[in-house]
């Protein structure tokens, strides 16, 4: 690392061509540009194992207990004559949740964008340490496989949802998927805590002190400053995870009784005593909670950055921006508890945290009203990029007002653990986080690989996917209300919920096409890559630095001097120019004002 | 300050710095989290209350402070060039680094004496915490020691000098953290009940 950071102190004002082999160039690669494409394309793969999983126990929750080919070819001996096993719904269930929020929308996401953006738009030639970024990918692309392997334990993954509560998780013979699937999930995530640790500690000290000349705190693109504050909340909220995790490993394997009290198995009493699994769940919500701003944060940044660049506008309010990011950052440390209102907690600390997590209704509607503002009397350009970052305010404001509901502890304990609670976070962070991302690739992918994506199939993959999360997610706040229990295996029990029945296959159909809409986006990436029409430098005509780099990657990213940074991020359509923007390395004109924003 | 300022090097060098404490930040809410929920399992009715901790922790509170002492030294020989006095320094520090974790072993010791266990179906879940922690403890020690060696094996390949000693210092850092940690952790196991 240091040999490696010496060869690069005497170039500090000229980019050079490394020699690169072919391993040191796409496999153990430490240029940050390289890393991202391989957050990306890994992050992809689980998202597709991810999706592919939830149109598997959506199609049972449609056809409860009916043999399926598609469960006779995938599940082999979980599926018994192609009838889905109630175990592996739930093993499904918990990694569908753990592969989406940890190694998608986390690692994939943030990964990936933090990785590409944050030395290109701060004017640096790479991350502050190349090695630790390096050793932060592959630890992540470990953690995928161990999490894949654990798919094929004899007994099963992991079962007891994504966020593993005790006892399920910590008694390892209480259900199948507690031993080994178990062990690996935790081995898993342990190892992707470490990769996340390693991650966001280079995000934070890069944009603190990486920054070219002339780029302070307030000319930052409100993509940095998303990614500076989610890497910030990873810092502070990971490890509590792994603290969690290692009285849980304690309990599992060395019989302590953190969590753990009078608890029987087949008459017999085990030895436990005294432990109560709900400090768990505070310790597992003071990462949990959190965790779900460092998905939607970067998504986000990227939505902003997008708004402004294609509504040929400055984005509307930058400081209130800034300050919301701060704010919803701040408040999201202490909401967690709003997660576990019936869990037994005190019911005045729960109507403390329904304080809190009201609060954060403001900063979010002020980045809301921001958008639409940005919006507002735009010179729209409707290209993919702008559509998913449309379809992330609507699917962000729809999630958002469930939110209310839910944060409400006297009117959660009616809809706690029913769909309405699945409609509202697949909405807010699920599909919005996706959608920023899917922005977020239409809008870089050019930056990435030097072609174009085919905005026809662009088109159509926004359409088609807009109609299906709306067509999937919106009945489920009816079948909540209803009453119907998430996580069951089949609801053909209860006469009680007979007539939703219906309901449930209109959902599975609009998964099904959701899923296979997706093929064709994959199509769309994979292709491009090697066939898109060629990018030139600046194709969305942007203002941020990193258009000023050439197609070609170079380690090292600028063939000369770094460009100095003259104003802020945002100069669209401002007038006295000739054209309709002026990048943040054009230096002001004679009498020309920075705006005060 | 602007940090915007400063050649690639100065940058790199400041940026690997505050690496170092922003690690430390997130070590900091990993025990804050142990801790806290050593907090909320006191009010367990199987929670221990009377209760002494060993002598030996405080014996290796005092030999984890004076290893702190010791790498301050050693610094100050080095910037001041005195090469021979800083290896000695830094070999103090190894040694009194060594000795702690052997106290902490002879501590759980005492306590196991004492009747008690930390883990197993007999185990008691106060001394599961404090075995726990303190456990936590001693791998962060370890890997002060490892950086340890690594800074002892530098300075004997005579690769530090006053102005060029960045990895000695994030080595002292991390070290003084692992000594203010315990020293915040015996206090708290001290005192909190």
């Amino acid at each position: 690392m240091s040999a490696h950071a010496d060869t690069h102190a005497h170039e500090d004002d000229h980019g050079h061509h490394h020699k690169e082999t072919f391993v040191t160039k796409y496999i153990f690669s430490q240029d940050h540009k390289m890393i991202a494409k391989q957050y990306l394309v890994t992050g992809t793969i689980m998202g597709v194992i991810g999706v592919l999983m939830s149109i598997m126990f959506r199609m049972q929750i449609a056809w409860p207990e009916e043999p399926n080919v598609l469960f006779e070819a995938l599940l082999g001996k979980w599926a018994p004559d192609g009838v889905m096993d109630a175990d592996i719904y739930l093993a499904l269930v918990t990694i569908h949740g753990t592969i989406m929020v940890f190694f998608v929308l986390t690692a994939g996401l943030s990964g990936t964008f933090s990785n590409l953006l944050i030395p290109l738009q701060i004017g640096a030639r790479d991350m502050a340490s190349g090695f630790l970024n390096m050793v932060s990918y592959w630890l992540f692309f470990l953690s995928s496989i161990i999490m894949v392997i654990s798919l094929f334990v004899e007994a099963g993954p992991a079962a007891a949802g994504w966020t593993i509560y005790p006892p399920l998780s910590a008694l390892p013979m209480a259900q199948g998927g507690s031993g080994m699937g178990m062990t690996l999930w935790l081995v898993s995530m342990a190892i992707f805590i470490a990769s996340s640790l390693l991650g966001s500690l280079n995000y934070v000290v890069t944009v603190i002190n990486l920054r070219t000349k002339g780029m302070s705190m307030t000319r930052l693109p409100l993509t940095i400053w998303a990614f500076f504050v989610t890497a910030i909340i990873g810092i502070i909220s990971f490890p509590v995870l792994l603290s969690a995790a290692l009285l849980l490993i304690m309990d599992r394997s060395f019989g302590t009784s953190f969590f753990l009290s009078d608890i029987f198995i087949q008459g017999e009493v085990l030895h436990y005593q005294g432990g109560s699994p709900v400090l768990f769940e505070h310790l597992f919500w003071f990462l949990g909670h959190p965790e779900v701003y460092i998905v939607i944060l970067p998504a986000m940044g990227l939505v902003s950055e997008i708004m402004a660049s294609n509504s040929r506008k400055p984005i509307f309010g930058y400081r209130a921006m800034i300050a919301s990011i701060l704010a919803i950052a701040f408040l999201s440390t202490i909401v967690w508890g709003h997660h576990m209102f019936i869990s037994g907690m005190n019911p005045f600390l729960g109507s403390v945290f329904t304080f809190t997590t009201l609060l954060i209704a403001i900063p979010s509607a002020v980045k809301a009203f921001n958008w639409i503002t940005t919006l507002w009397k735009g010179n729209l350009q409707m290209n993919p990029a702008m559509l998913f970052s449309i379809g992330f305010v609507s699917t962000f404001i729809t999630g958002g007002l469930t939110g209310i509901i839910l944060g409400d502890s006297a009117l959660d304990i009616n809809v706690h653990d029913t769909y309405f609670v699945v409609a509202h976070f697949h909405l807010v962070m699920g599909i919005s986080a996706l959608y920023g991302m899917f922005a977020g690739i239409y809008h870089w992918f050019p930056k990435m690989f030097g072609r174009m994506l085919n905005k026809n199939l662009g088109y159509i993959h926004f359409w088609l996917t807009a109609i299906c999360a709306y067509g999937v997610f919106f009945p489920m706040h009816f079948i909540g209300m209803a009453g119907l229990p998430r996580r069951y295996y089949t609801n053909s029990n209860f006469p009680l919920f007979d007539d939703l029945a219906n309901v449930n296959v209109i959902i599975t159909i609009f998964a099904i096409i959701g899923g296979i809409v997706q093929i064709l986006y994959l199509y769309n990436f994979f292709s491009s890559i090697f066939f898109g029409n060629k990018a030139t430098q600046n194709p969305w005509k942007s203002t941020t630095l990193e258009w000023t780099t050439p197609v070609e990657h170079i380690h090292g990213n600028w063939p000369g001097e770094i460009p100095h940074v003259h104003r802020w991020a945002y100069d669209y359509s401002k007038p006295g120019h000739d054209v309709d923007f002026v990048p943040q390395n054009i230096p002001l004109k004679d009498g020309e004002e920075e705006l005060q924003h | 300050m602007d940090l915007t300022q400063g050649t690639r090097k100065e940058k790199n060098s400041r940026a690997k710095k505050m690496m170092l404490w922003f690690g430390i930040i997130s070590l900091i809410m990993s025990f804050a989290g142990w801790t806290s929920a050593f907090v909320v399992s006191s009010s367990r009715p199987d929670w221990l209350k009377e209760f002494q901790l060993p002598n030996a922790f405080l014996i290796s509170t005092l030999t984890i402070l004076l290893s702190s002492l010791s790498f301050i030294l050693a610094k100050k020989t080095l910037k001041k060039g005195n090469n021979k006095a800083t290896l000695l320094w830094l070999f103090v520090t190894l040694i009194l680094g060594v000795t702690f974790i052997f106290n902490q072993f002879s501590g759980f010791q005492q306590i196991i004496n004492l009747g008690y266990n930390f883990t197993g179906p007999t185990s008691n879940v106060t001394m599961s915490y404090i075995y726990l922690i303190a456990v936590v403890h001693i791998l962060h020690v370890i890997v002060g020691l490892i950086c340890l060696l690594v800074v002892i094996y530098n300075h004997f390949k005579q690769k530090y000098n006053p102005t060029k000693m960045l990895g000695f210092e994030l080595a002292a850092t991390f070290w003084h953290f692992i000594d203010i940690l315990w020293v915040y952790l015996f206090l708290f196991l001290y005192f909190v009940r």
